[in-house]
């Protein structure tokens, strides 16, 4: 539940980076089992990659997109953040984060469709 | 409860660190009037018993610091109109500190991370030398000038989920102390304050949440003040210091 007191810009930009970053260790060990089919069971990959084409897939290949994108550029704020002299535009350079991977996935999706 | 217009509906905490309720009271609605003049209001011709805590009333002293529907507020100067919703109100004990009774908490451990922080003075000189001429543009000085008004009113304590999940976080408060003496000509203990800093409890508990920095009732950056200790204890420790 988000309380009162998490209602502002940088807590939002907080619980996205830790929502895709879980979102992507849940995924990634899927992605490279299914990459090993095409050494141990190749025709089983074709039939996930046909299985792909589903619109409904290519959506979910679209938020996938978008999690990776948010969790990379808003890595790269918080390493600023940390490393750089700091910079009072954290919520704009937040939701620039967010902004750009938008664009990323939604161009993403548009070639996929 | 009604909602006459010329009256607001107020919640108010009622009990200890083990157990309590919200207690509703009906407070006349006035044209200027604080939250604290609502708790006051309730003190003074409802219920004479609500513990609450206050001083200067002008936003100096850090002493009246509440959750005002669920946000971490200086009382004092929060207007009620700024925090009504639906002409209700919910007022209770800060968050992430013990509660004494009703509405006052209990400040020790927030007083006492800014002793572990080495949120004090660590003098360079003796009373027999000259006073040190301090550059007032110099850089580590304006670094310095940023946390310097800090009121310890604890409301950055309060809105601190790190805070929340780790009873040994330092906390934004005596973290933003720590900074502004490392960036303080006059202050000797540089190295001790990194040492103190880079602990168990210390910055690096930090998630750049930011909730310290938004609420800040005197617009100051505890979470800047972080990552510039973050910067200076990874520095030293580059530097073989520790």
């Amino acid at each position: 539940m988000i309380r009162p007191h998490r209602t502002h810009a940088l807590w939002y930009a907080f619980i996205l980076h830790r929502i895709s970053g879980i979102a992507l260790a849940l995924f990634l060990p899927v992605h490279f089992y299914t990459l090993a089919l095409a050494l141990t069971d190749p025709e089983r990959l074709d039939g996930f990659f046909q299985w792909t084409e589903l619109a409904v897939v290519k959506f979910a290949e679209f938020g996938l997109v978008f999690l990776l994108a948010l969790h990379m550029f808003g890595g790269l704020r918080l390493m600023a953040l940390e490393w750089l002299p700091w910079s009072d535009r954290q919520k704009t350079l937040a939701a620039g984060a967010a902004a750009v991977s938008f664009l990323i996935s939604g161009v993403f999706l548009l070639r996929a469709i | 409860m009604s909602s006459d217009p010329d009256e607001l509906e107020v919640s108010v905490w009622r009990g200890d660190n083990t157990s309590g309720q919200f207690e509703d009271f009906r407070v006349p609605a006035q044209e200027n009037q604080t939250i604290l003049d609502v708790v006051s209001w309730i003190q003074q011709h409802r219920d004479p018993t609500l513990s609450y805590r206050y001083a200067c009333r002008v936003g100096m002293c850090g002493s009246c610091a509440m959750m005002v529907n669920g946000v971490p507020r200086w009382t004092c100067r929060t207007h009620v109109k700024v925090a009504l919703k639906d002409n209700r109100v919910s007022i209770g004990p800060l968050r992430n500190l013990p509660v004494i009774k009703d509405l006052a908490t209990d400040m020790d451990p927030f007083f006492d991370k800014w002793v572990t922080a080495e949120g004090m003075h660590h003098p360079s000189k003796t009373r027999d030398d000259a006073i040190e001429q301090i550059d007032p543009e110099d850089g580590a000085r304006l670094e310095a000038n940023k946390g310097i008004e800090c009121i310890n009113c604890s409301v950055c304590y309060a809105a601190c989920d790190t805070v929340a999940g780790n009873d040994d976080y330092l906390g934004p408060a005596a973290l933003q102390r720590a900074w502004t003496l490392y960036n303080d000509a006059k202050d000797a203990g540089k190295q001790t304050i990194l040492e103190a800093v880079s602990g168990t409890g210390g910055c690096h508990n930090c998630h750049s949440q930011g909730s310290c920095s938004h609420y800040c009732p005197n617009d100051l950056n505890p979470m800047a003040a972080i990552a510039g200790l973050k910067r200076a204890t990874a520095l030293s420790f580059f530097k073989g210091r520790k």
